[in-house]
C-alpha cells in the first residue's frame, strides 16, 4: 500500500470517533428538549448549561477531526 | 488536469513569519505577537472608553462595559460562591484575551494567535498552576486531601488516588487542547472549503463556477458556525477555569 493512501484510510479511520460524539450531542439536546417541555420556566438556567454540554462534547469531535487533518496535511 | 492539480495547503495559514520590517525581525516580532497586542489594545480601548462617560443611563459603548463586567462577576460568583470575587480579575482577562483572539482570527488576512498550541499550553499551565497554589495556600496539606474523597474504602486508594491524580494532572492538556483544536479545526475547515471553490472553478470552467457556490454556501455558513464557537470556547475556558478554582477553594 502505498503512503497516499494509508494516509487517506488513516484519516477516514480517525473519525470514526465522530460516531460517539454525534450520540453524545444527541443525547444532549434530547435531555434539554425533555426539561424545557417539562418545565418550561428553567429554560434559561438549563438552556447555559446544555449549551456547555454541547462544547465540551463537541471538542472530542474536534480532536478526531485534528488528528484527521494532521494525517492528511503533514 | 493531472499535472495541475492544486493540493491542499490547509496548515499554512498556521505558520509565523515576523512582521514590522527589521526591528521585528531583530527580536522575532510575529504576527502572532502583533495580534495578541491588537487584542489587548482593544480590550482596554472598549472599556476604557466604554467606562469614561459614567452616565446613569448609559450608552452603547458603555453598555457593552457594563454588561461584560457583570456578565463574568456572574460567573464567577455563581462558580465559585463569595471568595470567587477574588478572581474575578484574573476570569475578565481570560475570557475577553481569548473571545478577542477567537474572533480577530475570523478577520481576512488576521491571524488567530489561539490557534497555536503554545499560546494555549501557556495559558492552561498558568491556570492550573495558580488553581494548585490557591488550594495550597486555602487550605495547607489538606490539600491533598483532595485526591481521596472522604468515605470511600481505604482498600481502594492504590487505585483511587492514581486516578484522581492522573485526572488532575490532565486537566490542563485538554483545556490547552480543546482551544487549540477548535481554533484549528475551523479555520482547516474554511481553507478546505475555500480550495475546493478554487478547484472546481479552475478544473471545470462554467460548470465548476456554478458548482462552486455550493462551498462558497457552506463557507458562510461556517463563518457563522465559527463566531459561535469563538464566543463558546472562550466561554467554556472561562468556566473550567472557575469550576477549578471552585474545587481549590472548596475541595469537592
Amino acid at each position: 500500500m502505498d503512503v497516499a493512501a494509508a494516509k487517506a484510510l488513516g484519516a477516514g479511520i480517525a473519525v470514526i470517533a465522530l460516531a460517539g460524539v454525534g450520540i453524545g450531542i444527541g443525547n444532549i439536546f434530547s435531555a434539554l428538549v425533555n426539561s424545557v417541555a417539562r418545565n418550561p420556566s428553567a429554560r434559561d438556567q438549563v438552556f447555559g448549561i446544555g449549551i456547555l454540554g454541547f462544547a465540551l462534547t463537541e471538542a472530542v469531535a474536534l480532536f478526531a477531526l485534528l488528528i484527521a487533518f494532521l494525517i492528511l496535511f503533514t | 488536469m493531472a499535472a495541475e492539480v492544486p493540493s491542499i495547503d490547509a496548515l499554512g495559514q498556521f505558520k509565523l513569519h515576523t512582521v514590522l520590517g527589521p526591528i521585528g525581525g531583530s527580536v522575532n516580532f510575529t504576527q502572532s505577537n502583533l495580534m495578541m497586542v491588537v487584542a489587548g489594545g482593544l480590550l482596554l480601548a472598549m472599556l476604557y472608553v466604554g467606562a469614561r462617560p459614567r452616565a446613569v443611563v448609559p450608552g452603547r459603548l458603555q453598555a457593552l462595559a457594563e454588561l461584560s463586567y457583570d456578565f463574568i462577576y456572574g460567573m464567577c460568583a455563581e462558580q465559585i460562591g463569595d471568595a470567587g470575587k477574588k478572581f474575578f480579575p484574573l476570569v475578565f482577562t481570560l475570557f475577553f484575551f481569548i473571545l478577542f483572539g477567537n474572533v480577530l482570527g475570523l478577520l481576512p488576512f488576521s491571524f488567530t494567535f489561539t490557534s497555536h498550541i503554545a499560546v494555549t499550553a501557556a495559558l492552561a499551565i498558568m491556570v492550573i498552576v495558580l488553581v494548585t497554589v490557591v488550594a495550597l495556600a486555602y487550605h495547607g496539606l489538606h490539600f491533598f486531601t483532595y485526591f481521596f474523597p472522604a468515605g470511600a474504602p481505604k482498600l481502594l486508594a492504590p487505585i483511587i488516588v492514581p486516578v484522581e491524580i492522573i485526572s488532575y494532572l490532565s486537566r490542563p492538556v485538554s483545556l490547552s487542547i480543546r482551544l487549540f483544536a477548535n481554533m484549528v479545526a475551523g479555520h482547516v475547515m474554511l481553507e478546505v472549503f475555500a480550495s475546493f471553490m478554487v478547484m472546481m472553478a479552475g478544473a471545470l470552467g462554467a460548470i465548476g463556477v456554478i458548482g462552486a457556490v455550493g462551498p462558497l454556501a457552506l463557507n458562510v455558513a461556517l463563518i457563522g458556525f465559527e463566531l459561535l464557537v469563538a464566543f463558546l470556547q472562550a466561554y467554556v475556558f472561562a468556566i473550567l477555569t472557575c469550576i477549578y478554582l471552585h474545587d481549590a477553594v472548596h475541595l469537592h
